[in-house]
């Protein structure tokens, strides 16, 4: 591997750019779902009631990491480029990893 | 593509990007609270239905997104596939109005 891939800063920029993509094509299967709701509530419940299956809590958990590691990715590169932080970079991967695993965490024991 | 549309496209994905982090957090926050216990329909529109300020709240978080997931793929698209031009451009803005309006569908869905 390249010296320079071989750096937080690479992999948080590669997991921040994965997860925007993987949402990006996430959001109109979550958009059409809640738009079942205009055919009524049944509809919906039965669209909900599929997702009571393992696979699917564990694709949603999957789902709310990405989102969550998006987030705080998203911070940390707001923070870079408008605050006079440079010197923080691994700190805030590290901070931005941390963050995304307990939002997932919470959802997990939530669900 | 001119310098000065590049700068525009940089500022809107900012400026969205900041929209949005207040938003996930709002959104990640609620849904944690509202799976506990499992979802129904009755319980999630019992929330939603006539709520004017939740309405509003995701028809922006929803224009945001439209804007900020159209503008990422763009770059996306031009640096890993090379995909650059006209026919990007279409595409691009086409998912972006795609995303808008099955969002703004989805919030009038269970918000109205």
């Amino acid at each position: 591997m390249r010296a320079s891939r071989n750096h937080p800063a690479f992999w948080a920029f590669l997991v921040h750019r994965l997860s925007g993509v993987a949402l990006a094509f996430f959001l109109p299967a979550h958009f059409y779902v809640l738009g079942t709701a205009l055919d009524g509530a049944a509809r919906l419940d039965g669209v909900l009631a599929w997702t009571e299956q393992p696979l699917v809590k564990a694709a949603e958990w999957v789902l709310v990491l990405l989102l969550a590691a998006h987030l705080a990715g998203g911070l940390r590169l707001l923070a870079l480029e408008f605050l006079p932080w440079r010197d923080w970079q691994k700190t805030l991967a590290a901070l931005a990893a941390g963050v995304s695993l307990a939002c997932a965490l919470a959802f997990a024991l939530a669900r | 593509m001119s310098v000065r549309h590049e700068v525009r496209l940089w500022v809107a994905q900012r400026a969205t990007a900041a929209v949005l982090a207040f938003c996930v957090v709002v959104h990640l926050a609620t849904i944690i609270y509202a799976v506990r216990g499992g979802l129904t329909a009755a319980e999630i529109l019992e929330r939603t239905r006539g709520n004017a300020g939740l309405a509003l709240f995701y028809a922006v978080f929803v224009l945001a997104a439209a804007i900020h997931a159209g503008i990422g793929l763009r770059n996306v698209a031009a640096e890993w596939l090379g995909w650059r031009g006209r026919s990007a451009r279409f595409a691009v803005m086409f998912l972006s109005l795609l995303l808008a309006m099955l969002g703004l569908r989805a919030v009038w869905a269970v918000c109205a």
